[in-house]
């Protein structure tokens, strides 16, 4: 084992883990932990743009980002949460822009904007050019500019760190802190403590609970199982949000950008399906809505293809120029891994699990809650990890590279500054004991079943009764798979008993994290009884504001660190549901139509 | 719900909307250096959809027959270049490669990228590629005062580098070049296509220090233009084009 130690540590290494190190590491010493290298991380993946009222082609400001984010969100946001990021959102676009990102740009030089789902002028008139872009790879040019800047500016990274658990104990005042975290290195298995003021979670989400996702293999919510068993509780984990365009059967993302260029939803009789739903916008209402009309087409009976089990993007009216200067890498997934080309035909698409709308619960400072009220001294989270919450029930398209730029940012801020101040807070002994135990208890099991059966089976249960659609039967069922997975989990088996790059443990390590957050994203969505942004439930078709305008919070009884051995239970036998108040600064909720 | 998609392959038989299965054999070179004093070769038979990527066969011998066998992978649909690999001799991520490309009749060899340390199986030490990266300084270098808005850039000034921003870093260029096999200190074409990111971007002001760097022994001057670095780019990057637009650069100080 060893041990470091660091003012503050930051845990992930995408867009909001290295735009908090930015500013993190020119206050004070800063390490950064990431599962991969920082160049890997899913905000890599990201395509269409960063929203930020720039007014660069048309009239806009940021209340009406603010009106949209909070109507996208079905008035589950936080307002002054909401208002913060938009406001911010335009400072944000300028720096990445200073720190050399390369914007598409205006014929006067300036930052172009394109439109987005649910971005509209003047609180909900028509489509609004808001999305500031690079061509359809916006996350990975924000990515690389920050990990270009970190290297400018020296920021220390721990590549291939798995952080496996969050270190608290009790501080002078008499409140638990924040001390560290530990953390498994996989290059040669060993175990690094890491002694920290402060600490900040950017880990990012858990897309890997369900089957069809657009997410990473390694999008397991690390950070979030991590916070949870040490009994932080996790806000509405039940909306998560099914981007509506994922390639047909592989989940891969096709960008909304597709639509925001002019691309068409078509069922199999041709017919432009989304104007029936959202007349005003047609095609670019907010996410849950286009997903929730594209299922409920293939329900029906119009789905296209052999087995009617997805709809059609087609792009083919567009100008094969207009594509290849603003879709081209999307343009590329259909041919690659379709074999549709797509200035000609249609591309298959179907809903794919994309982003979790919940997480680690923070006030607009990114300080973690420990409850409606007390934050956790020292601890910070931002990115999908975290919920601040900007998102509410549905995250509107381009928000989410804006929340990891302006809440990575002021976690950086917030967290060198508290180092600056506070007093080291002691480890608790043996503070390795929680991750040896798990490790060596799955590492030294000699027989028993295999990591990748028990998750298929979690997330072909998520897939089929906790996606689109939800009923309390569905729901009951997938809780009941997941019972029996927790049990099953106690005797899962790697083949490989090795020290080094050993991958076999480490996803038996992160199916942990992924039975437990499915359990939580259950439990929130059958208590939740009514239909909210992503959140959809047949047999509470209604928004119910009198009982459910109001954060899902979810608490577990915290695991004993020290003394944690192979064969102690890892699971909660029971998870508790409490709810907090939705900040309410200026919008009062209304039916929500587009 | 999950879909399924109408598979195109040629001559395979089955009920209409069913996807077509095939065997597949793929040789892995294999090596843990807890137990091997050297490389070896393991065969393993998947069976394969017509969609199926080779990462997809790969996940199907680790999760399902050696889970010992380890890679480095993660979105897994070409973006984020954790999975370069040698697939039948060529550098590829093997999350874009379709089994059915690769002529799946015969078995498939799958080796590490060549020139860096092997660490197991197909894991390489990635330090000496990012090393070089960093040597070229790929970050924006300006002088004087900021603007308080954006600079100004027109839209045929930032088309000038569009090509070289693509690059995810994932060393199939580096790797498959003749020169940085055999000479482990020359940069190597990924780290050239970063330092013409920002040469040629207008805003730069760094690319004389950059020039000069790329002008050491170990810099361009040592590409012989044998455009294996371009064939191998899974974003489709001119390399060769960059390293010669750079070589130009460095003759007649204009970029």
């Amino acid at each position: 084992m060893q041990t470091h130690k660091y003012d503050v540590v930051i845990v992930g290494a995408g867009g909001a883990g290295m735009r908090a190190a930015l500013e993190s590491s020119t206050r004070t010493r800063t390490a950064v932990l990431t599962k991969l290298y920082p160049t890997r991380s899913h905000t890599g993946a990201a395509q269409g743009g960063m929203c930020a009222a720039l007014a660069n082609v048309e009239e806009d400001n940021w209340e009406w980002h603010t009106f949209d984010t909070v109507k996208g969100g079905d008035y589950l946001v936080d307002q002054d949460a909401a208002e913060i990021m938009c406001r911010e959102a335009i400072d944000a676009v300028i720096d990445l822009e200073k720190m050399g990102l390369p914007f598409n740009r205006t014929p006067e030089g300036k930052i172009d904007q394109r439109r987005f789902g649910g971005h509209t002028r003047n609180h909900g008139e028509a489509a609004v050019r808001r999305s500031c872009f690079a061509a359809d790879r916006t996350g990975h040019m924000i990515l690389q500019t920050l990990y270009q800047n970190c290297v400018k500016q020296g920021v220390e990274f721990f590549n291939e760190f798995y952080v496996l658990d969050l270190l608290m104990n009790t501080g002078a005042d008499g409140v638990e802190h924040a001390a560290g975290v530990v953390a498994y290195e996989l290059a040669t298995g060993e175990i690094h403590v890491f002694q920290a003021k402060s600490v900040v979670f950017a880990t990012g989400g858990t897309g890997k609970v369900f089957k069809t996702t657009s997410n990473a293999h390694t999008l397991t919510g690390d950070g979030m199982g991590v916070a949870f068993r040490r009994g932080i509780p996790l806000e509405d984990m039940e909306f998560f949000q099914f981007h509506p365009t994922g390639l047909a059967g592989l989940g891969i993302l096709l960008s909304e950008a597709a639509r925001g260029e002019g691309g068409i939803l078509r069922n199999a009789d041709g017919e432009r399906f989304m104007e029936r739903y959202a007349p005003t916008i047609k095609d670019l209402a907010p996410r849950d809505i286009v997903a929730r009309s594209m299922a409920n087409e293939v329900r029906e009976g119009r789905g296209a293809g052999p087995n009617k089990d997805y709809v059609l993007l087609d792009l083919t009216h567009l100008e094969p120029a207009h594509i290849d200067a603003k879709l081209p890498d999307i343009t590329e997934f259909a041919r690659t891994y379709l074999g549709v080309e797509p200035y000609t035909e249609p591309v298959p698409v179907y809903p794919t699990a994309h982003y979790a709308m919940g997480g680690v619960p923070t006030n607009v400072e990114t300080e973690v809650l420990r409850n409606n009220t007390d934050v956790v001294p020292g601890l910070y989270a931002a990115g999908e990890v975290a919920c601040v919450s900007v998102h509410g029930s549905n995250r509107l398209g381009t928000n989410s590279l804006l929340d990891i730029n302006v809440f990575g940012r002021r976690a950086g801020i917030a967290a060198a500054e508290y180092a600056a101040n506070a007093a080291w807070v002691e480890l608790p002994s043996n503070p390795a004991s929680l991750v040896d135990g798990m490790v060596e208890g799955i590492r030294g099991r000699e027989s028993g079943e295999r990591v990748a059966d028990l998750r298929r089976e979690l997330q072909e249960t998520m897939d089929r009764n906790v996606q689109v659609f939800r009923t309390e039967g569905s729901m009951k069922e997938a809780l009941g798979v997941i019972d029996e997975l927790k049990e099953r989990y106690a005797n899962v088996v790697v083949q490989d008993k090795g020290r080094r790059y050993n991958t076999d443990l480490l996803e038996a390590v992160e199916l942990g994290f992924l039975i437990e957050l499915a359990e939580v994203i259950t439990l929130g969505a059958l208590a939740r009884k009514e239909s909210r942004g992503g959140h959809f439930r047949e047999d509470y078709e209604a928004r119910d504001d009198v009982n459910f305008m109001r954060h899902t919070m979810a608490y577990r009884a915290p695991l004993a660190g020290e003394g944690f051995g192979a064969e102690s239970a890892l699971f909660a036998d029971e998870v508790r549901l409490d709810y907090k108040p939705v900040t309410v600064t200026r919008y009062q909720p209304m039916e929500r139509k587009y | 719900m999950t879909a399924t998609v109408e598979a195109k392959t040629e001559g395979t038989e089955g009920k209409v909307g069913a996807v077509p299965t095939f065997t597949v054999t793929l040789r892995i070179a294999r090596y843990d250096p807890e137990v091997d004093s050297e490389q070896h070769w393991e065969s393993y038979q998947v069976t394969a959809h017509a969609t199926d990527r080779v990462l997809d066969a790969l996940h199907q011998i680790k999760w399902e027959q050696d889970g010992s066998l380890s890679f480095r992978r993660s979105c897994a649909h070409g973006v984020c270049g954790s999975d370069a690999m040698r697939i039948n001799g060529k550098n590829r991520l093997a999350c874009k490669t379709l089994i059915k490309d690769v002529n799946p009749d015969k078995p498939i060899t799958v080796e590490p990228i060549k020139g860096l340390p092997v660490e197991k199986d197909l894991i390489v030490d990635m330090e000496p590629f990012f090393d070089a990266y960093r040597e070229v300084m790929p970050f924006l270098i300006t002088t004087g005062n900021e603007p308080t808005r954006e600079r100004i850039q027109s839209q045929q000034d930032r088309d000038r580098f569009d090509d070289t921003t693509k690059c995810i870093l994932c060393a199939a260029c580096t790797t498959s070049c003749p020169v940085f096999w055999n000479d482990g200190q020359y940069f190597g074409p990924a780290a050239i296509v970063n330092a013409h990111r920002f040469i040629f971007d207008s805003r730069d002001e760094g690319g004389s220090q950059r020039l000069e760097v790329l002008n050491d022994k170990e810099g361009v001057w040592r590409c012989r233009t044998t455009f294996n670095c371009t064939d191998a780019c899974p974003r489709g990057i001119q390399v060769t084009q960059a390293i010669q637009e750079v070589k130009r650069a460095l003759l007649t100080s204009r970029f």
